[in-house]
């Protein structure tokens, strides 16, 4: 899987390829406009993360002459411009989502995995982890092809794990991740403890073969033994 | 008041004043025409009646009353005090109750030795018919003028004021995110010209500020965001070293939770700023009822974990013109408010109607300080990594949208009343 990480603060742009590059993706970067474009001309990318900002002009541009060789539908932009008419813009012009800055690496990681999934979908539908399947638009799960049955916060933790498998998500992304944008009160990590608790819960009785693992004082990882 | 009924209003107090004063006046020059006139022919009569005596033999000495005149005989000394004197008087003729109106001249003269007095009276206008006369003639002047004020307004001042209307129209159409000028009115009427003018000049400017205050949002948001995310897509990696020691992990953690609770804070003071510019222009139909369910639902598994009981009341249904966005973030901020800042095993209710919504909870440490409830980074002893936005939001949302929210402590309750006022469909 190849991804171009189009970023023009060095440092983050860092973070991400680092990031990504855990997950075995082949990472290329460019960090301002006239760069992008021409790498964009050259290769073809599996998944392009697109800041507006750059130096030398704005990813939007980058944006529409992707769309008109219809090569947009695997953008995501990656922006600090929380603006709605952006936003709007982005979408329309084909991008995929749209990820407003600062973000957690894990809900990055999460991103890419989903555009990646619904880009290859050839009839497959589930994510597969050991004994365990998960049906993304289904909302179903199954251990050994039964179906075990979750609540809402416990599907999307589960969903959540599984795009980050093996890698540490701390209690801030996870909070932010079940609670969404514009939360105030995402300080109540007792709430996800216990949600994470009653999911291993289930989990165990099921005999799934994967095991959400604490990580003291810092957040938790999934691993497949 | 329109300025047509304000004109009206102003036109016929001034013309009634004027036409009091007027009509006195106009009795009294009249009168004094008629008298004058009277009193010259009276004059004449006198000389006449005079004449005729002294011409005609010994007839002076008896009394007559012949004609419209009246001799008596009078003593010297009298005669000699006496001047000619106008005298308005009434004679009731014989058989006759009503009065008749007179004006007499009462003098005197001598033949020989003997002394006359002579009165001459010539009959005069009537003074009642003639204020009578002269109050109906002014009421219907009045009248008169006044229905040709009506429509001399009607016809000439909407004519005169058509491009005014035509103005205001368009600044009532005017939007300052779109990128229109005011489109030009037809007149040649230099004040309305003028007014066009400083329209185009006023609005540009407030363009120019909205703008710049918008980009300075969005650079604001740009500039710090950046290194946000830097900061903690750092620590994220060097967490996921293996070799870091407890102590280290946590310490990072906990770093990590402050620059999540700066982003929290820099997000909601840009939203706020975003709502007081009206940077949230696109407004749709939005169904309050339908929203508040979905919240709820996706509220439903953390009020589960808390043994909050969430009771929905809705009757009728209230759809408000307004930002989908910040409708949302209207309803949530309520919700979540009253979940978050709730006891263990509390209550929250929620009654929707068609021009109401209230959201009451459990108190947890009694009323809250209503002077500075609203006011940004109140706390109260809610836990003290909230922003203490949330509810400047919600009131910022309110006094957008014409929305008036109270609160109020009932029964260990907090009840945050919002009265859409008349924004609802």
């Amino acid at each position: 899987m190849k991804i171009l990480v189009i970023e023009d603060e060095p440092d983050l742009l860092g973070a991400i390829k680092t990031s990504l590059e855990k997950e075995q993706f082949i990472v290329q970067t460019a960090s301002d406009y006239s760069a992008a474009s021409e790498k964009l001309a050259i290769y073809t990318y599996d998944c392009i993360l697109l800041d507006i900002m750059l130096p030398g002009g704005s990813g939007l541009d980058l944006l529409a002459s992707l769309k008109h060789s219809d090569k947009s539908e695997n953008v995501i932009i990656i922006s600090a411009k929380d603006s709605l008419d952006d936003k709007i813009n982005g979408l329309e012009l084909g991008a995929d989502d749209y990820l407003t800055k600062p973000f957690h690496l894990a809900e990055l990681t999460a991103r890419v995995k989903a555009v990646l999934r619904r880009k290859q979908l050839g009839g497959k539908s589930s994510i597969d982890a050991a004994n365990i399947a998960l049906f993304v638009e289904e909302r179903e799960v199954k251990v050994d092809g039964i179906p075990l049955s979750l609540n809402r916060k416990e599907f999307d933790l589960l969903y959540y794990f599984l795009l980050n498998k093996s890698r540490l998500i701390t209690r801030e992304a996870l909070a932010e991740h079940v609670w969404g944008d514009n939360i105030d009160q995402a300080d109540n990590f007792d709430f996800i403890y216990y949600q994470i608790k009653n999911l291993r819960k289930k989990l165990q009785s099921a005999d799934a073969a994967l095991e959400i693992q604490a990580v003291y004082g810092v957040g938790y990882k999934l691993i497949i033994p | 008041m329109k300025l047509q009924n304000k004109s009206l209003k102003y036109l016929s107090i001034s013309i009634l004043v004027i036409i009091s004063i007027w009509s006195p006046l106009f009795y009294y020059i009249i009168k004094d025409e008629i008298h004058d006139s009277l009193d010259k022919s009276l004059i004449n009569q006198k000389i006449q009646v005079i004449q005729q005596k002294l011409s005609e033999q010994g007839s002076a000495d008896m009394l007559e009353i012949q004609g419209n005149y009246f001799i008596k005989e009078i003593d010297e000394q009298n005669a000699l005090a006496m001047k000619d004197a106008f005298k308005d008087t009434a004679i009731y003729p014989l058989g006759s109750k009503d009065a008749v109106a007179m004006r007499m001249l009462t003098t005197a003269f001598q033949e020989a030795d003997r002394y006359y007095q002579l009165k001459v009276y010539s009959s005069t206008l009537e003074e009642d018919d003639l204020i009578a006369d002269i109050f109906w003639a002014m009421i219907w002047l009045y009248i008169i003028l006044i229905i040709s004020i009506i429509a001399i307004n009607n016809i000439a001042l909407k004519k005169l004021w058509r491009p005014f209307y035509q103005l205001l129209d368009h600044f009532k159409a005017f939007r300052i995110d779109k990128n229109e000028s005011l489109p030009d009115i037809k007149t040649q009427t230099t004040e309305f010209l003028e007014l066009k003018k400083a329209a185009d000049v006023m609005t540009a400017h407030a363009r120019t500020v909205f703008n710049s205050q918008k980009q300075f949002t969005e650079n604001a948001a740009h500039e710090l965001q950046t290194p946000l995310a830097v900061l903690t897509n750092k620590i994220e990696l060097i967490l996921e070293k293996e070799q870091l020691d407890q102590t280290t992990a946590t310490e990072l953690s906990k770093t990590i939770g402050i620059i999540q609770h700066l982003k929290q804070l820099n997000k909601s003071l840009l939203l706020l700023s975003k709502i007081e510019n009206k940077q949230f222009v696109t407004s749709e139909h939005v169904d309050l009822k339908q929203l508040a369910l979905e919240i709820i639902s996706n509220l439903e598994s953390f009020a589960a974990y808390k043994d909050i009981k969430i009771e929905l009341q809705i009757s009728g249904s209230a759809i408000v013109y307004m930002n989908q966005t910040l409708a949302n973030i209207f309803i949530s901020n309520l919700v979540k408010n009253a979940i978050f800042h709730n006891k263990q095993g509390g209550k929250v209710f929620i009654e929707l109607s068609h021009q109401m919504l209230i959201v009451s909870n459990t108190a947890v440490h009694g009323m809250l300080d209503m002077t500075s409830l609203f006011k940004r980074f109140y706390k109260g002893n809610g836990p003290s990594k909230s922003t203490g936005l949330g509810l400047s939001i919600v009131k910022a949302i309110c006094d957008n949208y014409g929305f008036t929210i109270k609160y109020n402590y009932e029964h260990q309750l907090h009840h945050f009343k919002i009265n859409f006022n008349n924004s609802v469909i």
